[in-house]
């Protein structure tokens, strides 16, 4: 290599990079990162919703085990949970998992113990005279939850979700540990094989994460106004 | 409809009712005054429970409320409550906010709570706003919608937490009107406000409250002439001429 970055590696491997080995072998690349990203976001979105609904609850006995366990989460480096998820989920499970499935087990656990933070925060952040003003109509809680609070909390949670579900997009990469060929993983052998352009590899995949991280922040943007009613007071 | 005996009511160390004993028959029009922290919106609070009361009974429309086996839910539809701030849903037109509770509590059809919702928005004059958002808005129609969607279950009791506090002056007296012309209907109202001039027109009877104490109960003709209570004389004295 004589001066400046030849960006032909990733022209010849441009397919490699994109989708793996798909549809001939399995999935791979960017295909992968946004596969695993996906689930994990589907699965945590609802995970973390849980999860935060468990700690706001009054009985004790569903509040206090529910905080233990997201805060034991969120006290350990996701790289452990990976491993943990790794090394457990197929000794649980009684037979072999594939890496994929892993990997998503634990993104979705690691997002959903931050996620119902998130979802606490908002609850707790709608004013107390919502939730009366609705128990005074003769409501029930839970319908005040569903209708009144949910709703709104919701719509302030965006941002934070937003940046919780980027930072997990990130995340994804961490799955190259365990040997899953998602983008990292994929700009890893091919700069084995290829051994002098480490430069234009490890930028080029840069620039992927940073365009599916940037859609991902716009695409919210545009929905949060779209959801956007005025706001009172 | 609403009976007190002996209720008290603490914060931690503070003693907010102190042994209340009050009875408001149906169709009557009762004031709450007093100075604040007297204990006033405490007592119109737990009324229909937003406020749990440690001592005494407490029974609305002939049911104990301090009874755990009473069905609370399914009595608070029986009392409607606006608040001083209003509490209005945000992410609601005013026609929903209305319209929430009695399709998801009485069951009612859509299109039938909507007809009964916009009887109620033409009753506070405010039919032309029916897909307004609150904050399109002013003060004194919100409060206007919050009356409606606190008559939307058809309540035997309204109760009002100083409704005209937060409001403009001039807004005062949309919202006033409008607790009138429901005070000529018949329905048994509680309010707890510091308009005197409301509570000599329409009230048939006013309670005076301080240290979460009943410390007077009169008609409104004897609360103003006459008020026995030192504190009662002081208070009113303030309130009628605030610079004197």
């Amino acid at each position: 290599m004589e001066g400046g970055l030849d960006f032909g590696v990733i022209w010849t491997n441009l397919t490699y990079f994109m989708v793996g080995r798909y549809p001939g072998g399995p999935m791979g690349g960017v295909l992968l990162t946004l596969y695993l990203a996906v689930v994990s976001l589907i699965i945590s979105f609802f995970g973390g919703m849980i999860l935060g609904l468990m700690c706001v609850v009054r009985n004790p006995l569903i509040r206090y085990p529910t905080v233990a366990v997201v805060n034991l989460v969120r006290g350990i480096p996701l790289l452990l949970v990976i491993f943990w998820m790794y090394f457990l989920l197929p000794f649980v499970m009684g037979r072999t998992t594939p890496e994929s499935a892993t990997v998503i087990a634990a993104l979705s656990l690691f997002t959903s113990a931050y996620m119902s933070q998130i979802v606490q925060a908002g609850i707790e952040g709608i004013p107390k005279g919502q939730t009366e003003a609705a128990l005074s109509t003769g409501l029930h809680p839970w319908h005040a939850m569903v209708f009144v609070v949910l709703p709104q909390a919701l719509r302030n949670m965006i941002p934070s979700f937003v940046n919780q579900f980027v930072s997990m997009i990130k995340d994804t990469s961490l799955a190259f540990i365990v040997g899953v060929s998602e983008l990292t993983q994929v700009a890893t052998q091919v700069n084995n094989r290829t051994m002098i352009y480490p430069a234009e590899i490890f930028l080029f995949i840069a620039i992927v994460y940073f365009i599916i991280c940037f859609a991902f922040t716009t695409l919210s943007r545009w929905l949060e106004t779209r959801l956007a009613w005025r706001k009172a007071i | 409809m609403i009976r007190f005996e002996a209720v008290h009511k603490w914060f931690k160390d503070l003693h907010v009712l102190n042994d209340i004993n009050l009875h408001v028959k149906q169709g009557e029009v009762v004031v709450v005054c007093g100075p604040s922290g007297s204990g006033k919106s405490t007592l119109i609070r737990t009324i229909n429970k937003l406020e749990p009361i440690q001592k005494g009974r407490l029974f609305v429309d002939g049911k104990d409320m301090s009874d755990r086996k009473t069905d609370i839910n399914r009595l608070r539809a029986e009392i409607g409550f606006v608040f001083q701030q209003f509490n209005l849903y945000p992410h609601l037109t005013a026609i929903k906010n209305i319209t929430l509770a009695p399709i998801k509590i009485r069951k009612l059809p859509k299109k039938q709570a909507e007809e009964e919702a916009m009887a109620l928005l033409e009753r506070v004059g405010l039919a032309d706003r029916r897909d307004s958002y609150p904050s399109q808005l002013s003060g004194g129609q919100q409060q206007r919608v919050a009356i409606a969607r606190g008559l939307a279950m058809k309540p035997k009791i309204m109760c009002f937490d100083e409704p005209t506090s937060a409001l403009d002056p001039e807004m005062i007296g949309e919202v006033l009107q409008v607790m009138q012309g429901l005070a000529h209907t018949g329905m048994t109202l509680m309010v707890v406000t510091h308009e005197m001039g409301f509570a000599r027109e329409v009230a048939d009877r006013v309670i005076f409250m301080d240290y979460g104490v009943v410390l007077e109960e009169a008609s409104p003709e004897e609360f103003f002439r006459n008020p026995k209570h030192e504190r009662a004389q002081l208070f009113l004295k303030e309130i009628l001429s605030p610079m004197h």
